[in-house]
């Protein structure tokens, strides 16, 4: 198991004391910079892919700014105690974005930065899909898919059992919700009233081999989650004050859906919106021009 | 003179109840399976404590990761065909490689039902949950096994998969003792031939050793408890008194205890050797005991087979 970098949380903090609370003098100035850091996040994202000569970059791109936002406004939680009793849960369904959730907890301390040098290479804690095990700050195992809603309810019961103040998120593709166990716990937290629960939709539109309207239609996705009893909110998931004013509004008793519309490989021109940048590796050239699209 | 026979899943629940009294991280998980895994009164007496998902296993199993991995004990209590079939990869991904705390617990294994036809009995539970990793897996024997199972598995932190008979059995001598998930137990000597037993058919094997001596055959009987992992010292240690190893288990022939000996014995000591339960078929319909008869798991049929390997 990896260990904290003191000095990262320190940075970490000192972010996070600027970026979080529910409303902010300059909500703009917020936005900007929390947009900032994840066009950072996406750079090292790159880095990493391309060393590692795999991963899923598409998919990390559509996330990455809404990690970015929980991660820096939102989530109560201590890298330097990741096990700590009251924190909020963040459980990344779609695991095999695990890029993205690696550089995140990176930049907030959880461990190294050095690490993420060896994501995917020989003997790695950061495999191509999360591990509790090996890696502080995650909650279970993801990889293969429709398995993070079903633990979120469970860890949403749980925090109601123990009265504990713990929010719980949980981050789902959209092809992923092709899987029948998002629906078994779709069901359960409606059930149990967890109002301790939100998914935020990763939705993309795009899953491996094609759109997921022609592989398995989801449309109407918000009336599939509000007929399960859950509160649907429609926003921008590359919007940080988007995320932020969904996240914020007061709760009913109901589990609450976030389907954050997204851009597969969002960020550089030429994986936007394209199935096949879902596992491409980008050569050389086209990482050098994905920088040059990101930082400028 | 009759033995007393007992339905594993009233220990199983006495026991659950006790614990979850004085410990309020105790939860039941099931999958509408509070009748049937006998638990209506710890969910009358701990209504907070029993979380049933309804029938969703992939769920129930998910849940149960989520429950665990923030600080509360599950004990997952769903029919074994169910629970380990339906549930695999949650089991896997959730449970066992995330390193949770959950005790799955398989209700009605093996052939406990018996009549319902091949759906619903359990023969290959063993097997399945034997190649997964981080999971240890205890198959008790007795009534009194069940309960010190439970009493073990409440403590411990490891992700865990027992089985609770169903169908009637006996009690086992030496089962009063707190479990030690470590331990093989020989509980009969004997020179010629050594049968090795695991839940259910353990007061077979001891039966079998009986009708055995009659014969002129001293027969060893050891109990394991723990199928994963093996106590390879006990069993190497044992084994190497008799020239034949009989083994049997309620379970498919294909991966469960006789292959885990199998594994042991051919790369340490190879060992002539029989391996009994349920051959690669899907078994009739019929009562447990039908079954148990039809397969040769009694008494006459381990005795015979042992016979028959020594010759």
């Amino acid at each position: 198991m990896l260990a904290a970098d003191t000095q990262q949380v320190q940075w970490w903090l000192a972010q996070r004391s600027l970026l979080s609370g529910s409303v902010q003098t300059d909500e703009a100035l917020r936005h900007t910079t929390l947009l900032e850091l994840s066009d950072q996040s996406r750079l090292e994202i790159l880095r990493i892919i391309a060393s590692a000569g795999l991963g899923h970059v598409g998919g990390d791109f559509s996330v990455i700014d809404i990690l970015t936002t929980l991660y820096f406004s939102v989530l109560n939680i201590d890298p330097k105690n990741p096990e700590k009793e009251d924190r909020d849960w963040l459980i990344l369904s779609k695991g095999h974005c695990a890029a993205a959730i690696y550089v995140t907890l990176a930049r907030a301390g959880y461990f190294p930065q050095a690490e993420l040098n060896t994501f995917m290479k020989p003997l790695s804690f950061l495999n191509g899909h999360p591990s509790r095990g090996k890696v502080p700050g995650v909650e279970t195992s993801t990889g293969p898919l429709g398995h993070g809603l079903p633990v979120g309810v469970g860890g949403a019961i749980a925090a109601k059992l123990q009265k504990n103040s713990r929010q719980v998120f949980v981050i789902v593709g959209d092809g992923e919700l092709q899987e029948g166990s998002n629906w078994e716990a779709a069901m359960s937290a409606s059930h149990y009233k967890l109002n301790n629960l939100t998914v935020i939709v990763d939705r993309n539109g795009l899953q491996q081999g094609d759109s997921t309207e022609n592989t398995n239609q989801l449309e109407p996705l918000d009336e599939k989650w509000a007929s399960f009893g859950w509160e649907v909110i429609h926003v921008d998931g590359h919007s940080p004050t988007s995320l932020l004013e969904a996240i914020n509004k007061p709760r009913s008793d109901k589990p609450r859906a976030l389907i954050a519309k997204t851009i597969k490989g969002k960020g550089v021109s030429f994986m936007e919106n394209k199935a096949e940048w879902h596992h491409k590796v980008p050569s050389p050239e086209q990482v050098n021009a994905a920088i040059a699209e990101i930082t400028s | 003179m009759t033995k007393e026979l007992f339905d594993c899943r009233v220990s199983f629940a006495e026991t659950l109840i006790e614990l979850a009294s004085k410990d309020k991280r105790i939860v039941a998980v099931c999958n509408d399976s509070i009748g049937s895994s006998n638990l209506k009164e710890f969910a009358k007496l701990f209504p907070e404590q029993m979380i049933n998902v309804g029938i969703a296993e992939q769920n129930m199993v998910g849940v149960a990761a989520g429950l665990a991995n923030a600080g509360l004990k599950p004990f997952v209590c769903a029919a074994s065909p169910f629970l380990t079939g339906r549930a695999m990869e949650q089991i896997k991904a959730d449970i066992a490689y995330s390193r949770s705390s959950v005790v799955l617990c398989g209700m009605s294994p093996g052939v406990s039902y018996g009549e319902l036809g091949p759906t619903h009995h359990s023969i290959e539970d063993m097997s399945w949950m034997r190649a997964i990793a981080n999971l240890t897996i205890a198959i008790p024997s007795d009534p009194n096994e069940t309960s010190s199972v439970v009493q073990w598995a409440a403590l411990s932190s490891e992700p865990i998969f027992m089985r609770v008979p169903r169908h009637k059995i006996p009690a086992i001598p030496g089962t009063e003792r707190a479990f030690d998930p470590t331990k093989a137990h020989v509980l009969r000597e004997g020179n010629d031939v050594s049968i090795v037993a695991i839940g259910g058919m353990v007061h077979v094997a001891l039966d079998a050793a009986a009708l055995l001596e009659k014969s002129g055959t001293s027969a060893q009987v050891i109990h394991v408890s723990t199928l994963k992992p093996l106590d390879e010292k006990t069993l190497l240690s044992a084994l190497s008194k008799t020239k034949a190893v009989v083994t049997v288990e309620e379970g498919t022939t294909f991966g469960g205890l006789g292959s885990a000996v199998a594994e042991l014995l051919s790369q340490n000591s190879p060992t002539k050797m029989k391996i009994m339960g349920i051959p690669a078929v899907f078994a009739p319909t019929g009562s447990a005991e039908f079954i148990f008869d039809h397969f040769g798991l009694n008494p006459e049929g381990v005795a015979k087979e042992a016979t028959a390997l020594i010759k």
